[in-house]
């Protein structure tokens, strides 16, 4: 066992992590931040997205070890300070962007990193962006909408006919 | 304009909150005070003999606690399945033992065979690789037709074949049919396959037992869309443990899509571990794992026949299906080709004659049993198929040959030779409707934009019917249930006015915490922040048959209904006493109690006061409190249905197909939050999109499964799939249950595979390739390729 | 996972002194070796990771050369490749998804030699030079078939020299579960001459297709490769695609990749 000590949504936390130990387990079992999800075990599904040094990542692929010393954001880190929903957030929300919530930790990662880079992504950039991240509830249509949403871009009327 | 928060507005979800800020609490989240973990060590081999199984070693390992092995299981049930269908000659179908760990066989890969309990998961897994197991491997049944001759291996040993049972349905018209088709001016044909699919949620399943010797209680808790079904299973038929001493809990639960509805070995195990252990068992599986322990879907192969009069009136249909079973029969397998598929190959047409035969399976695979749809997706994709191939022989519309053939809005409520009532309908409305949406009209004009930009494109028609919201207990009784198909609600109302319901409905993304809570606010007149829902817990739950087959709220809400009714029943009785009215003069409206024609009046919080301080209440003749239970148990199933088009382009040079625009117009009745009803229809198009073009679970021959990973089962993406238009304006409420809904949650995955299919048809046919009249889903490129070039 | 020391050097020198102990395996971005080790296909015991080591890092401009350090990640390269060897950086943006991107480096990719991998078509097309802490290797001697390269036990690549073409293209038909490449076309055209490197398609891993680069040599247009197909024999053939379709591919993408270079 090694110690690790990581800079977690702007807390200095410290755990022990064998060599073996991913980031994902780190942060669900030692640290008690169940909020980042694991969903598959080949790299795929996204649901374990957090961001590393401003960059996103999949928790599940990466080393603890490897990463010491790094400052992480979890989706335990996204809300506003006064506990209010982040922007993205509340755009998922007002979206219907999640349904059974376990891959939104992964999702609304994924689409913060993409916001920083590209503030008015087009759909086809979202839908790209997102390649990496799974959702077998939503039919992808809401959550693509919560991201342009976010972005200030505006959403209504997409794909509702009856409106 | 519904009342925000009531029914028919798009309240957003209050369970979002925890969900976007990671304080969902998941059944892996939870970790119990001295809890152990398990690894199961699971079969390589699709069949064999186990020799040996010896686990000195590996009990020496760190950290280890026990193995355990079937022989421990001595003494416990086998899994048990909840259906039993009666084959063509009246007898009960072949019904084996499923043990929870593999006992003298594996027959599939996957089947476990030992489990080592230890201090964490590494260490389990580390301890399996030193169980010495010696398999002599057998041959495998794996293709089900081979899986059918009679030198075939068999699965089981002790059944007289590979056959659980060979189904006709209905039996006494089979002559009757066989006549109309020689009589038939034209029949069409139409051979295809259903694959088998992943339901793959994204929460693999987990399940940790915990047991409390002192009080000899047992608790599980477990990914699970109905605990009260796992408890009965579990406790009843398997381990022995009565209700009273046994609590199922199912928490916050990340999608389920029917492969959380079973009971499986890993929550036997659990639970049975951590009685004799006294200590919490958790196992937490991995995907990978997932592929091999899941029960998957689908997997039916069918060769169907129309005949059509020489006025293109369809006169009857036949077919002949094999379904896989696959190793064991899950929960309710046996009842996925039969009853939920026979009673819907009428769908909307008016078809006087229908035989269906089903021969059920069993081959060295993993269980196969309900996924999103079940039955009914495979029922409408071969008649929404055979439709389209027959107007293409015939040289007709596909649409006008559907108008043609539709049961019409006056013949409901209509009796289908397969046994079901349908209760309301309109099926050229929703036909309109999507044609309309769609801007069918203007797609000529782009199939010729698409043409010089080297692409060919059409456009799939299906229109679908299903049976949800099951189901009649008496009626799926005589049908081979196991178990009744009520549903549950406990309307408890506290002292100050605010409502805690209690249902046996659980939600894994279908978002009962805001909905059932908008029902019952609307009801009475309150703020929906008043009302919670509460749900998943054995312990604080009524006894409820869970959530699958769109029954939630057709069924849960009905029962919702008649408690909160009770509930008005009584706090009117409480007003009248307070109003020093008569009862039948008080009148309810926006949470208040007035009598009529004066402005007398109490509010809701003044009756429910009332109810829990009674010093000025009608002790004689009623008790105080005000809580009330109610079971619905529907007098039928419910109808939606609707009208899909898919509009697609073929790339020719790579086969590739890419989906332009997917129109949905649904009828599901009265609609009480139509944000979360268009959720439901976008998940479910996604998954059917998914059918009819990527996803394909497959076995080698020796029967190792080829697609056992997310690298090799290919899940739609957001770049896969478009944004769809969803339309329910056009709705017929159900005619016999309370709030008039039919359910919205297969609706997707059961009509959008024949849209594109038949659309993937279309553009090839368009463009010139008429020698293809089917392909196989999954559309792949590769497939379509082959099939455009002959090869 | 089987368990393992985790070392972390600093410097390349470091880093092949702890490679030099029993059973240490490199690790770079991880996004092939930790899934594999998941599920405990792979018991090293050390794992050496290189991503500590600045010297691995960056993209530079040598003349008419691209440098790219072995531990880049796909994004950067993405990103500051992009002026100097668009084909090369838009390749990069291709791999995986941003995830996969922002940690799997370029020297990663290439020992590893997945015949499905993006990176090698590129390499070979290009004619690139790998660079290891004791040779330079060519990328015509580097592939040696699937999951098999030129590099020894302990040698660790270090860098990749491209040499920067007049025009080129990747073009990836991809498969829709991995996202790798079902078959995948790096086309790159030099004052020498036209080579095309295939991936994805052959049970050999990456190849040069002879055929076309002859006709493409002659004649940079997508015309040029009419009619002409490659071999069926020893392509890939599994659930996504047969042998014949992944021949016909090798066709198809190869025209759309000249008919996109620039």
């Amino acid at each position: 066992m090694t110690k690790v000590t990581l800079t977690v949504n702007g807390r200095s936390l410290s755990g022990e992590a064998e060599g073996r130990t991913l980031l994902s387990s780190f942060l669900r079992e030692e640290l008690g931040l169940t909020g980042t999800h694991v969903g598959c075990d080949t790299s795929q599904c996204g649901a374990c997205v957090v961001h590393v040094d401003g960059l996103a990542v999949k928790s599940c692929t990466v080393l603890a070890q490897d990463v010491d010393g790094a400052s992480v954001t979890t989706i335990e880190g996204m809300a506003n300070a006064d506990g209010s929903l982040a922007t993205i957030q509340q755009a998922f929300q007002d979206h219907h962007g999640l349904q059974c919530g376990f891959c939104t930790p992964g999702m609304v990662m994924s689409a913060a990193a993409l916001l920083k880079d590209n503030p008015k992504p087009t759909e086809a950039e979202v839908r790209h962006h997102l390649e990496g991240n799974i959702c077998r509830c939503t039919g992808y249509h809401n959550i693509v909408k919560a991201v342009m949403a976010a972005s200030g871009q505006d959403v209504s009327g997409v794909g509702i006919a009856a409106e | 304009m519904p009342k925000d928060g009531g029914i028919g507005a798009s309240t957003k979800r209050r369970e979002d909150l925890r969900f976007l800020t990671g304080n969902g609490r998941y059944t892996d989240d939870l970790n119990l005070r001295g809890q152990l973990h398990a690894y199961f060590l699971r079969s390589q081999v699709a069949h064999g003999r186990i020799d040996k199984i010896d686990t000195a070693d590996a009990a020496a390992m760190p950290g280890v606690v026990r193995i355990f092995t079937a022989k421990d299981f001595e003494a416990v049930g086998g899994i048990p399945c909840g259906w039993q269908v009666t084959d063509k000659h009246g007898q009960p179908m072949q019904e084996p033992k499923h043990p929870v760990l593999a006992e003298g066989k594996v027959r599939h890969v996957g089947d476990p065979i030992a489990v080592v309990v230890a201090e964490s998961a590494e260490q389990a897994r580390d301890a399996s690789e030193a169980i010495v197991v010696d398999i002599t491997e057998l041959p495998a049944a794996v293709d089900m037709k081979a899986a059918l001759a009679a030198d075939a291996p068999k699965v089981h040993d002790d059944l007289t074949s590979n056959l659980c049972y060979d189904w006709g349905f209905v039996e006494e018209n089979k002559a009757a049919v066989d006549e109309a088709f020689a009589n038939a001016a034209h029949v069409t044909t139409l051979e295809l396959v259903n694959q088998r699919l992943v339901a793959n949620p994204m929460e693999p399943r987990v399940a940790v037992g915990d047991y409390d010797p002192w009080n000899d209680q047992s608790t599980l808790y477990t990914t699970s869309q109905n605990p009260h079904v796992i408890r009965l299973l579990m406790g009843a038929f398997v381990l022995g443990i009565p209700e009273h001493k046994l609590r199922v809990v199912a928490p916050d639960v990340g999608g389920g899509f029917g492969s959380k509805i079973f009971h499986y070995a890993e929550e036997a195990f659990c639970t049975f571990a951590a009685r004799q252990l006294k200590k919490p068992v958790k196992w937490t599986s991995s995907r990978s794992e997932a592929f091999l322990s899941d029960a998957q879907g689908r997997d039916h192969v069918t060769k169907m026949q129309l005949a059509l009069d020489a006025d293109n009136n369809f006169t009857a249909i036949r077919t002949e299906t094999y379904a896989n079973m696959g190793a064991y029969l899950s929960t309710f397998a046996p009842s996925v080709p039969t009853w939920l598929h026979g009673t819907l190959m009428a769908g909307n047409y008016k078809t006087p004659l229908i035989y269906v035969n089903v021969k059920a399976v069993f081959t060295n695979t993993v269980p196969v049993d309900a996924y999103r749809g079940a039955g009914r997706p495979e029922a409408t994709y071969q008649l929404e198929r055979i439709v389209d191939k027959a107007a293409r022989e015939l040289g007709v519309d596909p649409i006008a040959l559907r108008r043609q053939n539709f049961i019409q809005p006056d013949q409901f409520p209509y009796a289908t030779p397969v046994a079901v009532e349908y209760d309301t309908g309109n099926y050229d409305a929703t036909m309109d409707k999507m044609l309309e949406v769609a801007d069918y009209a203007g797609f000529a004009a782009r199939a010729e934009e698409s043409k010089k930009r080297g692409k060919l494109r059409g456009f799939g028609i299906a229109h679908y019917i299903e049976a949800c919201g099951i189901a009649p207990s008496n009626l799926v009784g005589q049908l081979g249930a196991r178990a009744g198909l009520y549903e549950s609600a406990t309307v408890r109302v506290n002292a100050t006015g605010s409502i805690s319901v209690f249902t046996g409905s659980h939600s894994h993304g279908q978002g009962h915490e805001t909905t059932f809570a908008q029902v019952v606010a609307d009801m009475i007149g309150i703020d929906a922040g008043q009302v919670e829902i509460n749900h998943g817990d054995t312990s604080n739950t009524p006894m409820g048959m869970g959530t699958y087959g769109s029954r939630s709220l057709a069924v849960g809400g009905s029962a919702l209904v008649k408690a909160t009714n009770k509930i008005i029943n009584k706090a009117k009785k409480i007003a009248a006493h307070l109003l020093e009215a008569a009862e039948a003069d008080i009148e309810l409206k926006d949470g208040k109690f007035s009598v009529a024609g004066t402005d007398k009046a109490v509010d809701w919080a003044g009756v429910t006061l009332a109810a829990y301080v009674p010093h000025n209440y009608p002790l004689e003749s009623m008790e105080p409190g005000l809580e009330e239970t109610a079971f619905y148990d529907p007098s039928n199933f419910t109808y939606p249905a609707g009208a899909y088009g898919c509009e697609l382009e073929v790339d020719p040079e790579t086969g590739k197909v890419e989906i332009l625009a997917f129109t949905a117009a649904d009828d599901f009745g009265n609609v009480v939050n139509p944000m979360i009803v268009e959720g439901q229809v976008h998940g479910g198009l996604a998954q059917g999109i998914g059918q009819a073009l990527m996803e394909n679970c497959v076995y080698d021959a020796d029967g190792q499964l080829v697609s056992g990973s997310f690298m090799d089962y290919a899940m739609p993406r957001a770049d896969d799939v478009p944004n769809y238009k969803v339309d329910h304006s056009c709705n017929t409420p159900c005619t016999h249950n309370p709030l008039g809904v039919k359910g919205c949650g297969e609706a997707g995955a059961i009509g959008s595979p024949p849209a594109v299919i038949n659309g993937v048809i279309d553009a090839l046919q368009r463009g010139g390739y008429s020698h293809v009249t089917h392909i196989d889903m999954p559309a792949s490129p590769s497939r379509v390729w082959a099939a455009m070039n002959g090869k | 996972m089987y368990n393992f020391d985790f070392v972390k050097p600093a410097s390349v020198a470091d880093a092949v002194a702890a490679l030099a102990g029993e059973e240490a395996q490199p690790l770079s971005g991880g996004m092939t070796l930790l899934p594999s080790m998941k599920q405990r296909l792979n018991a090293p015991a050390t794992l050496v990771s290189l991503t500590g080591i600045d010297a691995l890092k960056g993209v530079c401009r040598e003349g008419n050369m691209l440098v790219i350090g072995a531990a880049t990640p796909h994004a950067v390269v993405a990103k500051e490749a992009a002026a100097d060897y668009p084909a090369l950086a838009a390749l990069a943006g291709q791999i995986g998804d941003p995830m996969v991107r922002n940690r799997g480096t370029i020297g990663g990719s290439l020992a590893n030699n997945d015949p499905s991998a993006c990176y090698p078509s590129a390499t070979l097309a290009s004619g690139a030079t790998i660079v290891t802490n004791t040779r330079e290797i060519a990328a015509d001697d580097f592939f040696q078939g699937m999951f098999s390269t030129a590099l020894h036990e302990g040698e660790i690549i270090t860098a990749v020299k491209f040499p920067i073409p007049e025009k080129a293209a990747y073009a990836k038909f991809m498969q829709p579960a991995s996202r790798f490449a079902l078959t995948g076309a790096f086309v790159a055209k030099y004052a020498d001459g036209v080579r095309v490197a295939i991936t994805g398609a052959s049970e050999g891993g990456v190849f040069r297709w002879s055929e076309g680069e002859a006709a493409l040599s002659s004649n940079f247009s997508a015309e040029a490769l009419n009619g002409l197909s490659a071999s069926a024999d020893g392509m890939i053939g599994d659930l996504h695609g047969t042998p014949d379709y992944r021949a016909h591919l090798v066709g198809v993408m190869t025209r759309r990749a000249v008919a996109a270079a620039h």
